[in-house]
């Protein structure tokens, strides 16, 4: 009896996946072919409900959390300042890479700092935002969450862990 | 509009210099991946925005002009990893990374 309502919870949770696997699909295939006439738009449904039975499980290996949609936001609302982060700290290579004492200028180091962030995504979000920001990139990332990164000089050291890593937990809420 | 595409566009040429200039001049290997890989991320999202506006503005194409954004959102998720897939093959295979002559006894 008992071993029956955890089959059926099992099934109500991996619906949901499954259904937002779709729509994620179906919208790469209107948006790539551009054609919405009858026959293609069936060619759609059919080899996306396809590619979503192989493959729901892979997009959302760990199950939903119950406030992936806030998650989504908040993720949303955190590319702004990541794309003023990238924009600024581009600047900061391009005058580098044109400065004539740029031997002068530049300490490439490795630092190494520990991290709290728990979760897999969370670390994945931060490493690649690291890495992104010029002048740092993420040389390894330890299963203890201990960040190895190479930075070109100094100054780009400096921030991290810091306002980024901020950002990110308050993301993903850990 | 033609005006601000033309300014994005060399917007995105001097981030590419820069970017190949830093490639040919910074000492060592891990620190020529930092224009490799980040200028270049840079230079292509406002070569490939401006083209991204002209074809939505220009020539009215707002779907092709979708494309060529998502081409945008995908070299943000790829061009990390694989810049990070390069330094931790080089980390593996032992190489030493370059640091100031001059500050190399007290770092070390």
């Amino acid at each position: 009896m008992r071993n029956q309502s955890q089959i059926d919870s099992e099934k109500r949770t991996a619906t949901l996946p499954f259904i937002i696997t779709f729509v994620i699909m179906i919208g790469f295939w209107l948006i790539f072919s551009g054609k919405f006439d009858l026959f293609h738009l069936s060619l759609g449904v059919v080899s996306c409900l396809l590619v979503t039975f192989f493959s729901s499980d892979l997009l959302f290996p760990t199950g939903l959390k119950t406030d992936f949609l806030a998650c989504w936001v908040r993720f949303a609302l955190y590319v702004p300042w990541l794309l003023y982060q990238i924009l600024l700290a581009n600047l900061h290579v391009l005058r580098l890479s044109f400065h004539p004492r740029m031997m002068a200028l530049i300490d490439p180091h490795i630092i190494e700092f520990n991290s709290h962030l728990e979760s897999d995504i969370a670390r994945t979000t931060f490493a690649n935002s690291i890495t992104l920001t010029p002048g740092t990139i993420t040389v390894n990332v330890s299963a203890m969450g201990r960040f190895t990164v190479h930075c070109i000089d100094v100054a780009s050291g400096d921030p991290l862990p810091g306002e980024m890593e901020r950002q990110i937990e308050r993301i993903f809420k850990e | 509009m033609n005006i601000f595409i033309t300014l994005l566009l060399i917007c995105g040429l001097i981030f590419f210099t820069g970017g190949t200039l830093g490639i040919l001049r910074f000492p060592d290997f891990y620190s020529r991946l930092h224009p490799a890989g980040k200028l270049d991320t840079f230079g292509l999202v406002t070569t490939v925005g401006a083209l991204a506006l002209y074809i939505a503005f220009v020539q009215g194409l707002f779907l092709t002009a979708l494309k060529i954004g998502l081409i945008i959102v995908f070299v943000f998720i790829t061009s990390p990893t694989a810049t990070h897939a390069i330094v931790d093959a080089g980390v593996r295979a032992g190489l030493k990374p370059w640091t100031k002559p001059s500050s190399g006894e007290d770092q070390t």
